[in-house]
């Protein structure tokens, strides 16, 4: 099979994009979309053109490193799957596909199809610490957890971080994001001595990042690679109010008037 | 950081204003329409009940204000929100792709718009009279013998016109439109909505906004089709007041 790639070009953030179209040599239907952009860039170099950047890292869906907005939906026409895990079968011979980086003003582009993702490691550093004991291992089951718990706190920990719900949203919003980060720790036993700093910062790192705001329409969690739920916005929804409420009545140690 | 604060310079904060002001908006259109609907009943009711209102006095004007902040800051938040949401997406992609949601949802500016001219043309109408002066004329004497407005009479009239009728059907249209997306986004935004049970949620909201727009559309087709009327000589008579006085030469 061949396809036609409309592929947005761009030197550095600097400069002015646009798009170009490139054919395809002679593709598998079994390579995925990454290679398929890889054999292109072999032939650009070898016609001595700027190969297309792209990021891309463990090409198994885990790493969350692989971007592109394919056609308009982020990491392709399949559902709970990244780009890097779509395959050339899902389109059909001939096809123009658009690509486009994630178009999100936090996320500068740094060159073609690579954007900066820094503004989510800001808000996980925001997030701060889980306080553990340390010394001696602690024995195993000494806390106890429901299954049920447990299984939500891991559904939110799916979370690649790779930054689709934002390129999803019409409002460029990272309250999937958040949301998952926020209770993967809060809904656990392990991480309530930090919770409601936790959101507080979580939040305020993510509005100081200029991101969108949520309008409830829930593109975010229909295009997200891991299938999280938009329950964890409405849960960070839900942290975020007790958390202010609290900070807003509850009497202070003395050493936090110093 | 304290309630306020959190309320006004956050993301989420905003949003729980938009939700907290909604609410109460919601809460005051479903007592507007079932105050309407004493229309079906003898004109009495309706006029009495009217009566009732106005009768409220600084009360009835603190339920105004009240309404009017919350109209205020559900615009005002809006129009912050909207801002914010364009600035971080500067760039828009060439392919647009949409999943999953509703057009109610991605129309809310507009429907929302539409339902604020509908709102200030509404309050002319009937509060301040300013469209239709006549309506300052039409009387009706309570069985206690108080002589108070004809709410009645004024609503038989306004809605006898096709264009006003048409205006107010396309207008609550939109509103239980934005209502439809609305309902449900507040129980997200304060974090009351899950899985378990949004699909609920949904129907409700659904549902809601269609019994909204059946309730009020049935007042101007009543009207249209005769089935609520009045007797032409209470509309005569009033017209010939407003012409008597139009006659008089001033001064």
């Amino acid at each position: 099979m061949k396809v036609k790639i409309k592929v947005w070009r761009q030197k550095n953030q600097e400069s002015k994009g646009g798009f170009k179209v490139y054919d395809s040599p002679e593709l598998n239907s079994n390579m995925s979309f990454l290679e398929m952009l890889d054999v292109i860039n072999e032939d650009l170099t070898d016609q001595g053109e700027e190969p297309i950047a792209f990021d891309h890292d463990c090409r198994e869906g885990i790493c969350g490193t692989c971007s592109l907005v394919i056609d308009g939906k982020p990491h392709g026409p399949h559902q709970g799957v990244a780009t890097c895990q779509t395959y050339m079968r899902s389109f059909e011979d001939g096809d123009i596909i658009t690509v486009e980086p994630f178009r999100a003003d936090p996320f500068p582009i740094i060159k073609d199809l690579v954007v900066n993702r820094k503004p989510f490691d800001k808000i996980i550093q925001a997030g701060g610490f889980v306080t553990v004991r340390t010394g001696s291992a602690p024995d195993a089951n000494a806390i106890p957890i429901s299954k049920e718990v447990a299984d939500t706190a891991m559904d939110a920990a799916a979370c690649i971080g790779c930054g689709a719900c934002v390129a999803a949203c019409k409002n460029a919003s990272a309250m999937l994001f958040v949301g998952a980060k926020v209770s993967q720790l809060n809904g656990l036993p392990q991480g309530q001595a930090e919770k409601d700093n936790r959101v507080l910062n979580m939040v305020a790192a993510m509005d100081e990042a200029g991101f969108g705001n949520c309008t409830n329409q829930y593109e975010c969690s229909a295009v997200c690679p891991k299938l999280i739920t938009h329950d964890f916005i409405s849960q960070l929804n839900r942290d975020f109010v007790a958390a202010t409420v609290r900070k807003s009545f509850k009497s202070k140690p003395s050493t936090a008037k110093l | 950081m304290n309630i306020v604060t959190a309320l006004l310079k956050t993301s989420i904060g905003k949003k729980i204003i938009m939700a907290l002001t909604g609410a109460v908006l919601i809460g005051f259109i479903i007592g507007h329409l079932v105050g309407n609907l004493q229309i079906f009943s003898d004109p009495e009711k309706i006029n009495a009940y009217a009566h009732f209102l106005q009768g409220l006095g600084p009360a009835l004007w603190l339920i105004r204000l009240f309404l009017l902040l919350c109209v205020g800051l559900h615009i005002w938040m809006a129009v912050l929100l909207w801002c914010e949401n364009k600035k971080a997406r500067s760039q828009s992609y060439t392919a647009s792709h949409t999943i999953q949601a509703s057009y109610a949802s991605r129309t809310m500016k507009y429907s929302g718009f539409i339902v604020l001219a509908f709102i200030l043309y509404h309050l002319a109408h009937f509060t301040v009279k300013a469209t239709n002066p006549e309506y300052n004329e039409m009387m009706w004497t309570l069985a206690d013998g108080t002589v108070v407005p004809d709410v009645h009479l004024m609503m038989v009239a306004g809605f006898s016109s096709l264009t006003v009728s048409l205006f107010y059907l396309i207008s609550v249209g939109l509103l239980s439109f934005h209502l439809s997306h609305g309902f449900q986004s507040m129980f997200q935004s304060v974090g009351l909505r899950t899985e378990t049970w949004g699909r609920a949620l949904k129907v409700i909201s659904i549902v809601l906004s269609l019994a909204y727009f059946a309730g009020n559309a049935v007042i101007p087709l009543s009207v249209l089709t005769g089935k609520v009327s009045r007797p032409d000589s209470s509309i005569e008579a009033v017209a010939e007041s407003v012409s008597s006085h139009l006659n008089t030469p001033s001064g």
